[in-house]
């Protein structure tokens, strides 16, 4: 099924009727599949087929978009005219010098056939053996799993043409008991390697040492956070500080702070998509190669990823971190990558006289994108550490806190990293300890 | 196209499907986006597919693509059938929905002025101005203008016999604000903040809202709100807007009021609810005052359509009668939990997504007092507007809401603007506290198209009407 000959096809068709200046095709076709289980039983199945086709035309330096999924050559055509008097309607942006000219890219595809010929059989069967686990701990499980795949081309009229396959399989369940609930995850290329049995396992055992969680008052505490909730924390830190955008903008926590340090040594954080425990494609969305980008290092700010606009205003190269046009946003890493430490889960348990752990976090949004204001909820397995042992489950907990302060706090941090779904692609994090994390509400379960 | 549709279910039933529907859309869409004087987005979009539901062996299948061909509908109907047979491997007992009318009918939402017969001259002057206004108020940062308008047409077929055809136009616009200082950033938003306001109307919609009339008031209170003070820490009297109170009618009752989601459906991701089916009837949602409703039928509004994504007529019923929890919204599959029959509320995101349970517009009722009148009552307390940010726990009670601006009351009277309001609650405890609720006058309804629902994650676009209203005992200056 996968046709990388017919995203080649329709890029040629576009670059080859362009009348604009310049001209840039994006085009992709997938096929995704995902399977929902709830109570104990599938209740959700479903499969996409979809190709798209988005065009960035030049003008002078005026630039248009048109996109469409309607792939056959009079639509292609037709879009490109579309895109280019869009262009020609609209006032020049004299900030813009030039599409990205083509530089060499690795070539690599990311892609498992396993993943791409998985069926809903197969979905199925390994939902049930997850289910079997839950039903064995008087468990009820909810959760998704999903498979498919990705071809991405981009093309332009300077020379840009390059094509990838990137397929990726996922599996997550909540477990639940009467009182308490446990989480489980995994994402990879090849859905072989997802392993049902581990991930299964793991949430039903959160779920049951989190039966009959005990209140706990809001306050400053110490607190354990596993891998799923730093995923979460350092994802909003990157979408609001780590893109050149957002720092051209003043917008930025970067902002006058980059060679200071502006959290614990050790904390590192950077970008990288060939690294073994991401899914990156190896081009951005302007077909740019991706480059490694360091954000913090041992504590220190050292700087934001950039797209073509963004890298033209500085006078430096794009850092292949473009997102697809039209895009608000500005560049944004996909491929986080938060340096390990020497410790454990377990020391850090082990270690602390009282302390909150943290499976994961609910719904957490920023406040304030400067001060990095976080609030969100804990959720699926949450814990009263005491004289270095687990000692109950306790109910959920609202926290407010600025991340930078946080990430300042750091006591310790795991050598055993996951890899979690980010906001934007994926993030590879250890678990961490730190201290007087501020909780500033509870609810009732 | 009814030749293809109806191929589509033939295909799925001679598969073995004893249910099966096809939903054919085309979405048309154009938005603009001017920010800091550049034009950052002009763009068009077509996109156009189908989406087969089924089920076979007892069990649920859906495949959705982009190829509306023969050849393709018959490999996608053979899919979504293998798919639920996929599905009744692991499955308790056999899916049945409630009866549905059958109905033939077409419908086309209201438009006076069509927005892709508006030239794109005068679309990017509207915004122009508003947004030169800002960006020339000493002091803006980040000055920005947006205006999004989409068309659907949908063809929706059942193999128990429905055909329908709707078509749906939606304009939105708004403008934004964004003044920073040092470390402090804060923002204006008009008419609403995450893209605006936005309705089942037309190009009027947009023209209604005079974005250049607000652009100086928005530009000078982001600025403003640089050197107001802190908004103060601890328990007292707020009154909010409506455009923070439709989010909090979203957040704290349109969600939890989902039946799949009650039902654990949505487990995994958003979370169940707190409002359990031995709650019906008997919780005391809110204080006596509080009445909520669904009415998928508001002339104009955003959530507002005349048939679901099941072929269901669209519905207004209530949801909190008296301060009383009255009602859920449900579909074909969930309704006979409650003995009753769907009001529905099923809706996709496009064609390649399965219905869900989705609000239509959920609507806080206007009540008998008045912004002022509310002021007057209170003797130390804030008045908050516009949202900025939002997060509840996964049943729905526990939240936190920022918004962009604030104002102190002090004995009846309005005082200074304050700055980085945030307020926190449990909702039932909120709701009860509530003990006063502006009139019709004051009563509108706002869109909201930004929300989030489902794996694989679905957008939809519903609304709440809502008036200003007054809530006592409020946790407000969390975190500070
Ligand atoms: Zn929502």
């Amino acid at each position: 099924m996968i046709d990388v000959k017919r995203i080649e096809e329709v890029m040629r068709i576009a670059v080859e009727h362009s009348s604009a200046d310049q001209l840039e095709v994006l085009a992709s076709a997938k096929e995704t599949a995902l399977t929902r289980f709830s109570n104990n039983h599938i209740h959700q199945n479903v499969s996409e087929t979809n190709m798209g086709l988005s065009i960035r035309a030049a003008v002078g330096q005026r630039l248009g978009y048109a996109s469409t999924n309607r792939l056959d050559a009079d639509s292609v055509k037709a879009m490109v005219d579309r895109a280019t008097e869009m262009a020609a309607h609209r006032p020049p942006d004299d900030r813009f010098t030039s599409l990205p000219s083509p530089k060499a890219t690795r070539k690599r595809d990311l892609v498992a056939l396993s993943t791409v010929d998985c069926s809903p059989e197969r979905r199925a069967r390994q939902v049930e053996q997850l289910i079997r686990i839950a039903e064995a701990g008087e468990l009820t499980a909810a959760g998704a799993f999903s498979t498919g795949y990705n071809i991405i081309g981009i093309a332009n009229t300077l020379g840009v043409l390059a094509t990838t396959v990137v397929s990726d399989a996922s599996l997550k369940t909540v477990m639940m008991a009467e009182t308490s609930s446990g989480y489980g995850s995994a994402i990879a290329v090849d859905v072989d390697d997802i392993d049902v049995e581990k991930i299964a396992s793991e949430a039903a055992e959160k779920a049951r040492i989190s039966i009959d969680p005990i209140d706990i008052e809001p306050g400053p505490y110490t607190v354990i956070l596993e891998p799923d909730a730093v995923a979460d924390m350092v994802s909003f830190m990157a979408f609001a500080g780590f893109g050149a955008l957002s720092l051209q903008e003043g917008r930025s926590f970067m902002k006058e702070r980059l060679g200071q340090e502006i959290v614990s040594p050790l904390i590192s954080i950077w970008d990288d998509a060939f690294d073994d425990h991401t899914i990156g494609l190896p081009f951005d969305f302007e077909g740019v190669p991706k480059q490694k980008v360091s954000f913090i290092e041992n504590g220190v700010a050292k700087g934001v990823c950039y797209d073509t606009y963004t890298a033209a205003k500085e006078g430096v190269e794009s850092t292949g971190h473009g997102l697809p046009a039209p895009n608000i946003h500005g560049p944004l890493p996909l491929n986080l990558i938060v340096g390990a430490g020497n410790s454990s889960l377990n020391d850090m348990v082990n270690g602390s006289e009282r302390a909150i752990l943290v499976t994961r976090f609910h719904y957490t949004n920023l406040e304030d994108p400067i001060k990095t204001t976080l609030t969100g909820m804990t959720r699926d397995g949450t814990f009263l550490i005491e004289n270095g042992e687990i000692r109950s489950g306790i109910k959920n907990l609202r926290f407010t806190q600025s991340i930078l302060e946080a990430l300042s706090r750091v006591e310790q941090v795991s050598n055993e990293r996951q890899m979690k779904d980010a906001f934007l692609g994926t993030i590879y994090v250890p678990a961490l300890k730190i201290r007087e994390f501020n909780f500033t509400g509870a609810t009732q379960f | 196209m009814k030749e293809l549709a109806f191929l589509a279910l033939d295909v799925a039933k001679a598969y073995g499907a004893t249910y099966a529907d096809i939903r054919i859309i085309e979405r048309q869409n154009e938005a603009i986006i001017i920010k800091n004087g550049r034009v950052e987005e002009l763009g068009a979009s077509t996109n156009y597919g189908f989406g087969i539901r089924v089920i076979a062996d007892g069990a649920w299948g859906f495949a959705g693509s982009f190829l509306v061909e023969r050849g393709e509908i018959e490999r996608i109907a053979r899919l979504a059938v293998e798919t639920a047979k996929a599905s009744a491997l692991i499955k308790h007992k056999n899916v049945t929905l409630a009866p549905a009318p059958i109905i033939t009918d077409s419908f086309t939402s209201p438009v006076q002025k069509d927005p892709f017969d508006v030239a794109l001259q005068d679309k990017l002057a509207v915004l122009s101005r508003a947004e030169e206004v800002i960006r020339k108020t000493p002091g803006v940062s980040i000055a920005s203008a947006s205006m999004e308008m989409a068309r659907h047409k949908k063809i929706f077929a059942s193999l128990e016999g429905s055909y329908i055809e709707q078509e749906m136009t939606e304009c939105g616009a708004g403008i934004h604000a964004i003044a920073i200082s040092g470390n402090d950033i804060q923002e204006r938003s008009y008419p609403n903040s995450h893209g605006g306001d936005s309705a089942t109307a037309g190009y009027e919609f947009i023209e209604s809202l005079m974005l250049g009339e607000h652009a100086a008031q928005i530009a000078e209170e982001a600025v403003q709100l640089l050197t107001a003070k802190e908004c103060p820490s601890g328990e007292m009297t707020i009154i909010l807007d409506g455009s923070q109170l439709a989010l909090q009618v979203h957040e704290s009752c349109g969600h939890p009021v989902e039946l799949d989601r009650v039902l654990g459906m949505e487990a995994s991701f958003a979370g169940t609810s707190f409002l359990t089916l031995d709650k019906l009837d008997k919780l005391r949602y809110g204080s006596p005052i509080v009445n909520i409703n669904a009415d998928a039928t508001i002339p104009g509004a955003l959530g507002t359509f005349a048939y679901d994504d099941e072929g269901i007529p669209a519905q207004r019923f209530d949801i909190v009668k008296d301060g009383m929890f009255k009602g859920y919204l449900t579909s074909r599959e969930t309704a006979p939990i409650l003995e009753q029959t769907s009001n529905g509320c099923m809706r996709a995101d496009g064609w390649g997504r399965l219905p869900l349970i989705r609000m239509t517009n959920i609507n806080l009722l206007p009540g008998n007092s008045s912004l002022a009148e509310m002021i007057d009552g209170v003797k130390d307390g804030v008045y908050l507007s516009t949202n900025r940010s939002w997060s509840i726990d996964d049943k729905r009670l526990n939240f936190q809401f920022a918004t962009e601006i604030g104002w102190e009351i002090k004995n009846g009277k309005l005082g200074a603007v304050i700055k980085n309001p945030n307020y926190t609650g449990l909702t039932p405890e909120f709701w009860n506290s509530c003990d006063a609720i502006a009139g019709q006058d004051e009563w509108r309804v706002w869109g909201l198209a930004n929300c989030g629902k489902g794996e694989p994650m679905q957008v939809a676009h519903v609304a709440h009407g809502a008036a200003p209203a007054r809530f006592r005992n409020v946790k407000v200056g969390v975190g500070r």
